[in-house]
C-alpha cells in the first residue's frame, strides 16, 4: 500500500520526474506516482495511511456529548419555502451511479449519528430538510426558517450582484451572444451531474430567488441606512413589522461614568406605528426596476419581490402624489388589511 | 560589566526591523530593549480592537504613525453577528487625536466608521496619507468629502467591500485641485452616481496614481477615458463592462488598454458583455491578477481570456468556468498562487454548470505554485482530496465550501475525514482551514494531531461530540482563531481546554451546544477572557442554566469588559454577577 501513495517527493525518482523540477505531466506513461490526475485510489488504499493517532482521553473523562441531533430530531414539519413551485423533485432515477454505490459502502468509520443519506437522492428536499433540522437558526431577526443564515458562507453583496445581473433584462440580449454547446458535451463527459445543467435563462425563466435577498431601507431623517431580507418575509405585514423595530429600538448603550460614550446613532423619529394604512407619519415606499418610486402594498408580493430595488420609509408629507389615487387608497387601507 | 550599545544605535538598528512578531520578540529581550523599542515603534497591529484600549496603546506606543485595526468577527460578514454589536472606531479616533497628532495611517477591518469619526480624521492629523477601510460600516459620502477636502497629502483612500450611501453625490469634488498625491482610490461598493468631469480630472492630475478602482456607475466609455488620462495604472477595477455594442466604442476601448502597459491586476467587470473582452486581450500577458468573481461570462470565454494569461497568480471566478475552463487554466497559467471559485446560483437545489471535483484536481495537478484555494462546489470525494493534498504538499489556505451541508463523499457515500485528514498531514504548512461536507469527529483528531502551523480553522454543520472539540483546542498548538457554526460542541471540551483560550485570538461558537452555565464559569476563571454571550431573544439567565446559548463570543483581552455593549450582549466577569448594560 506504501508504494502506491508515497509523497511526491520520494516517488518520482522511479516514474516520471525525470530530471528535476518539472511538473510531470497527467498522464504518466510509466506509472509515475508523483502526482495523481483521476481519482482513481479507492478509499480503502488510504484509509489506513494516516499516521497513528496519539492517545486522547480516556472516553469516561469526556463522555460522549450530548450533542445536538442534527440529522433527525429536527422540526418535524417543512415550511413551504420561496422557490417550492419551482424546484423539481428528483427521483431516483436522476442517480443511477449514486443509487448503486450506496449499497456497497465500505467500512470506515461511519457518521456517529447515523443519519440517513437521502440528501444525495433528493436534493430539492434535502435542502429542505437540512435547513429544518439545523440547530436553532440564529436570531437575527429574519422570519423565516426555511433557509439557513449565514450559509453558505458568501458576502451578501456578492448574492445581490449575482441576482441582479440574472434579473436585469439586458442580460436576454447577453444569452443570445453566448454560444451554449459547451454545456450539454460537458455534461455527457463527465456523467457527474443529472444531465438537467442549467444555463443562465433556465434560471431566469423559473424566477427563481436566491434564500436571502437584501435590500436596503432608508429612513427620512435617518442618515444610515440599513438592510432587510425580503425573502425572510412572505408578507407585507411581517415585513412592515420587522421594519418598525429596526428603526424604533433603541440598541445603543451609554455609560457616561467612565467617560467613554459609544459613538452611535440613535433614533429619534416619533415611532413609526402602522406603515401600512396610512395612518402614521410615515408611509413605506420603494424603487422598482425602472427608477420609480411606489407605495408599498399595491402588488401582489411575489411581484413586488421581483421589481423592487430598495425601500425608503417616507414622512407621509412628502408622499402625496406618489402613486395615482392615494388619498382614496388610503381611506380604503384603513378598512382592509392588505 | 559590558554596557550595551546607545539607545540612539539600538534604536537605529531597529528601525530595520518591521515584522510585527520581530518587534515583539525584541521587546521581550530586557527592559531597556523594551523601552526603546516602545519609543521606536511606529506600525502596529491589533487583530481585535477589544482586545486592549486606545489608552494602554497610546501609554506603551508614545509615536506610532500607522494603526491597523480589526473588530467584529470574521462571521460578521454572513450576517451572523447583531447589528450594533459594537467595533465603533470613534473611541480610537478621539484618543488617538490627542496622542498622535502626526498618524498617517489607518488601516480599518469590520469596524463600525461613522461620518463624524471621518471628519475628525480630516481635521485631527494633518499628515495623514493612507486611510483603508476595509469591510467597515456607518458612514456616508458626507464623511468622505471631509476627508477628501481636509487631508492635504491623502495618498490612499481605499474602501473595498465597504458599502457607503451615497446622499449627495458630490464628494469627489472636494479633493482640492491642488490635490495631485493619490496614489490609490478605490470606491467599488460606493452606491450611486459620480461626477464623472471631476473624476476625469482628479485622475488626469494625479500622475502617481496607481490603483484605481471604479464602482459600477462608471460605464464603458467613462472607462475608456480615464485609461487614457491614467496609462501608468497597475491596479484596474472598471466599472460595468457593458453597453451596447458599438464599434467605435470597442476602439476607444482597444487602444485605452493598449496604452496601459504596466497593468498587473484587473477586477471589476461587473455584467460583462463578451464582445468587448478581447479589448482586454493586450494587457493580458502582464496580468499577475484577475478578478472575474463578477462576470456572469461562460466557460469558452472565460477560457479565451485566461489562457492569455501566462503570468497570473491570482484568479478570481465564478463556477462558469466549469472544470473545462480549470483545465485550461492549469495548462496555461503554470505561475498560479491563488483561485477562488465562487457559485453562480449557490441556492439552487440542482448542478447549474459542470463544476465538479475535477476542475480542482486539475488545477492542483498543473500548478506547482498553487498554495490558496477558496472552492465552492457540489461533490467531493475523500479520493479527490487525497489526490489534492499530495500534489500540493506547500498548500497554506485550504478553504473548501460543498454548497449542502453533510454532503458525503459522492462516490462512496463516506464522510470525507479521511480526505481532509490528508491535506492536514500532507500540507504541513497549512495555516487556514475551512471545513465542509459530512464529518465526524475522527477530522478532528486528524486536525489535532497534523494541523500544528494552522493558525484559522472555520467549522460548520461537522462532528458528533465534544471530542472532536477537544481534539483541536489540544492539538492544534498554533490556532489563533477558531469559529464554529452548528456543531453538536458543548461544555466539556471547552472547559477542559479553557487556559487554551487564552493563547488564541477568539473562539467564536454559534448555534452549538454550549451552555450559558459553562460561559458563566469560562467568565469567572478565566482573567484575561472576554466572555461575550450575544442572544436577542432576551437575558440567558431567563432559561436554565443548561440551555443552549445562542452565540459565544470569547476572546483574550487586556482590555477588562467593555463599556460599549449593546443590550443583547451579556459577559460574566469574576465577581459571578451577570453583567448587564
Amino acid at each position: 500500500m506504501e508504494g502506491v501513495l508515497g509523497l511526491p517527493g520520494t516517488g518520482s525518482a522511479a516514474g516520471g520526474g525525470g530530471g528535476g523540477g518539472g511538473v510531470p505531466s497527467g498522464s504518466s506513461g510509466n506509472g509515475s506516482m508523483s502526482t495523481v490526475s483521476k481519482a482513481e485510489v479507492v478509499e480503502q488504499d488510504y484509509v489506513g495511511m494516516l499516521s497513528e493517532v496519539s492517545s486522547y482521553p480516556a472516553e469516561s473523562e469526556l463522555e460522549l456529548g450530548l450533542g445536538l441531533s442534527l440529522g433527525g430530531a429536527g422540526k418535524a414539519t417543512n415550511k413551504p419555502s420561496a422557490w417550492g413551485e419551482y424546484g423539481r423533485i428528483l427521483t431516483a432515477k436522476d442517480f443511477p451511479s449514486i443509487v448503486s454505490r450506496g449499497s456497497s459502502a465500505s467500512s470506515s468509520s461511519s457518521p456517529g449519528t447515523g443519519r440517513p443519506h437521502p440528501s444525495v437522492i433528493t436534493p430539492v428536499s434535502g435542502t429542505k430538510r437540512t435547513a429544518d433540522s439545523v440547530a436553532q437558526e440564529v436570531g437575527s431577526g429574519n422570519g423565516s426558517s426555511s433557509q439557513v443564515v449565514g450559509w453558505p458562507p458568501i458576502r451578501a453583496y456578492r448574492m445581490n450582484s449575482l441576482v441582479s445581473q440574472l434579473k436585469a433584462p439586458s442580460s436576454e440580449e447577453e444569452e443570445r451572444m453566448i454560444p451554449e454547446n459547451n454545456r450539454s458535451k460537458d455534461a455527457l463527459a463527465k456523467g457527474t451531474n443529472n444531465g438537467n445543467t442549467k444555463s443562465k435563462s433556465n434560471v431566469q425563466e423559473k424566477g427563481r430567488l436566491p434564500s436571502s435577498l437584501f435590500v436596503k431601507v432608508n429612513m427620512d431623517g435617518v442618515p444610515i441606512g440599513r438592510k432587510v431580507d425580503l425573502n425572510a418575509h412572505n408578507c407585507y405585514e411581517t415585513l412592515a413589522q420587522a421594519l418598525e423595530e429596526m428603526f424604533h429600538k433603541p440598541t445603543t448603550t451609554v455609560n457616561t461614568a467612565r467617560g467613554e460614550k459609544e459613538h452611535g446613532v440613535v433614533v429619534e423619529a416619533e415611532k413609526p406605528s402602522k406603515l401600512l394604512d396610512g395612518s402614521s407619519e410615515f408611509v413605506l415606499t420603494y424603487e422598482d426596476k425602472e427608477g420609480d418610486w411606489m407605495l408599498v402594498g399595491d402588488v401582489p408580493w411575489g411581484m413586488f419581490l421581483n421589481t423592487v430595488k430598495r425601500l425608503r420609509i417616507m414622512r407621509t408629507s412628502e408622499a402625496n402624489g406618489l402613486a395615482p389615487r392615494f388619498q382614496e387608497r388610503d381611506a380604503r387601507q384603513r378598512n382592509k388589511p392588505i | 560589566m559590558a554596557y550595551s550599545f546607545p539607545e540612539e544605535v539600538l534604536e537605529h538598528v531597529f528601525s530595520f526591523i518591521h515584522s510585527y512578531k520581530d518587534r515583539n520578540a525584541i521587546s521581550l529581550v530586557c527592559k531597556s530593549w523594551y523601552d526603546i523599542e516602545r519609543w521606536c515603534r511606529r506600525r502596529i497591529f491589533i487583530g481585535n480592537c477589544y482586545a486592549v484600549t486606545p489608552r494602554i496603546t497610546i501609554r506603551r506606543f508614545p509615536e506610532l504613525r500607522s494603526v491597523s485595526l480589526k473588530g467584529k468577527p470574521h462571521f460578521a460578514d454572513y450576517n451572523l453577528v447583531p447589528h450594533k454589536w459594537g467595533a465603533n472606531l470613534y473611541p480610537w479616533v478621539a484618543a488617538m487625536a490627542q496622542a498622535y497628532p502626526w498618524l498617517e495611517e489607518l488601516r480599518l477591518k469590520r469596524m463600525v466608521v461613522t461620518d463624524d469619526t471621518l471628519e475628525m480624521i480630516s481635521h485631527s492629523f494633518k499628515n495623514f496619507k493612507v486611510l483603508v477601510l476595509s469591510s467597515c460600516e456607518g458612514f456616508t459620502t458626507h464623511g468622505l468629502a471631509a476627508i477628501a477636502a481636509n487631508c492635504r497629502n491623502l495618498r490612499e483612500l481605499d474602501l473595498q467591500e465597504t458599502e457607503v450611501d451615497d446622499p449627495s453625490g458630490n464628494w469627489l469634488s472636494h479633493f482640492p485641485e491642488s490635490c495631485t498625491s493619490l496614489v490609490s482610490l478605490n470606491f467599488t461598493r460606493l452606491e450611486g452616481e459620480v461626477s464623472f468631469s471631476a473624476l476625469e480630472r482628479l485622475v488626469g492630475r494625479c500622475t502617481n496614481l496607481r490603483t484605481l478602482r471604479l464602482n459600477q456607475a462608471v460605464p464603458l466609455d467613462k472607462l475608456a477615458n480615464l485609461l487614457c488620462r491614467a496609462p501608468q495604472l497597475v491596479d484596474l477595477g472598471t466599472g460595468i463592462y457593458s453597453g451596447e455594442v458599438r464599434p467605435e466604442l470597442y476602439s476607444k476601448l482597444v487602444s485605452a488598454f493598449a496604452g496601459c502597459k504596466e497593468l498587473k491586476n484587473l477586477s471589476g467587470l461587473w455584467e460583462v458583455v463578451p464582445a468587448y473582452l478581447p479589448a482586454i486581450y493586450p494587457v493580458c500577458p502582464g496580468l499577475t491578477s484577475l478578478n472575474l468573481s463578477y462576470a456572469t461570462i461562460q466557460s469558452v470565454d472565460l477560457i479565451k481570456l485566461v489562457s492569455q494569461c501566462q503570468n497570473l497568480q491570482q484568479l478570481w471566478v465564478l463556477d462558469y468556468i466549469e472544470d473545462s475552463g480549470l483545465d485550461a487554466l492549469a495548462a496555461s497559467c503554470k505561475d498560479l498562487r491563488e483561485l477562488r471559485v465562487f457559485p453562480s446560483d449557490p441556492y439552487g437545489a440542482e448542478q447549474n454548470v459542470s463544476l465538479t471535483e475535477q476542475g480542482l484536481v486539475s488545477v492542483s495537478e498543473g500548478c506547482p505554485k498553487l498554495h490558496s484555494v477558496l472552492y465552492f462546489c457540489r461533490q467531493m470525494s475523500n479520493a479527490a482530496l487525497f489526490t489534492i493534498a499530495r500534489n500540493r504538499p506547500n498548500m497554506t489556505r485550504f478553504r473548501l465550501c460543498i454548497l449542502e451541508p453533510h454532503t458525503p463523499d459522492y462516490l462512496t457515500l463516506q464522510p470525507l475525514d479521511v480526505g481532509f485528514g490528508a491535506i492536514v498531514e500532507h500540507c504541513k504548512n497549512l495555516r487556514r482551514l475551512s471545513l465542509s461536507g459530512l464529518l465526524t469527529d475522527r477530522v478532528f483528531e486528524y486536525i489535532g494531531t497534523h494541523a500544528k502551523k494552522l493558525r484559522m480553522l472555520s467549522v460548520a454543520f461537522a462532528g458528533d461530540s465534544d471530542l472532536g472539540l477537544h481534539h483541536v483546542l489540544s492539538g492544534c498548538k498554533s490556532l489563533r482563531k477558531l469559529e464554529i457554526r452548528d456543531c453538536p460542541f458543548g461544555d466539556k471540551a471547552l472547559l477542559a481546554n479553557a487556559s487554551k483560550l487564552e493563547t488564541m485570538r477568539s473562539l467564536w461558537m454559534s448555534s452549538c451546544s454550549v451552555s450559558f452555565g459553562a460561559c458563566k464559569l469560562l467568565g469567572q476563571k478565566m482573567q484575561r477572557l472576554n466572555v461575550e454571550v450575544i442572544d436577542e431573544s432576551g437575558p440567558p439567565d431567563s432559561s436554565p442554566d443548561d440551555c443552549p446559548v445562542e452565540r459565544l463570543y470569547a476572546y483574550r483581552s487586556v482590555a477588562g469588559p467593555r463599556f460599549d455593549r449593546p443590550t443583547f450582549v451579556w459577559t460574566v466577569d469574576e465577581n459571578s454577577a451577570m453583567r448587564l448594560s
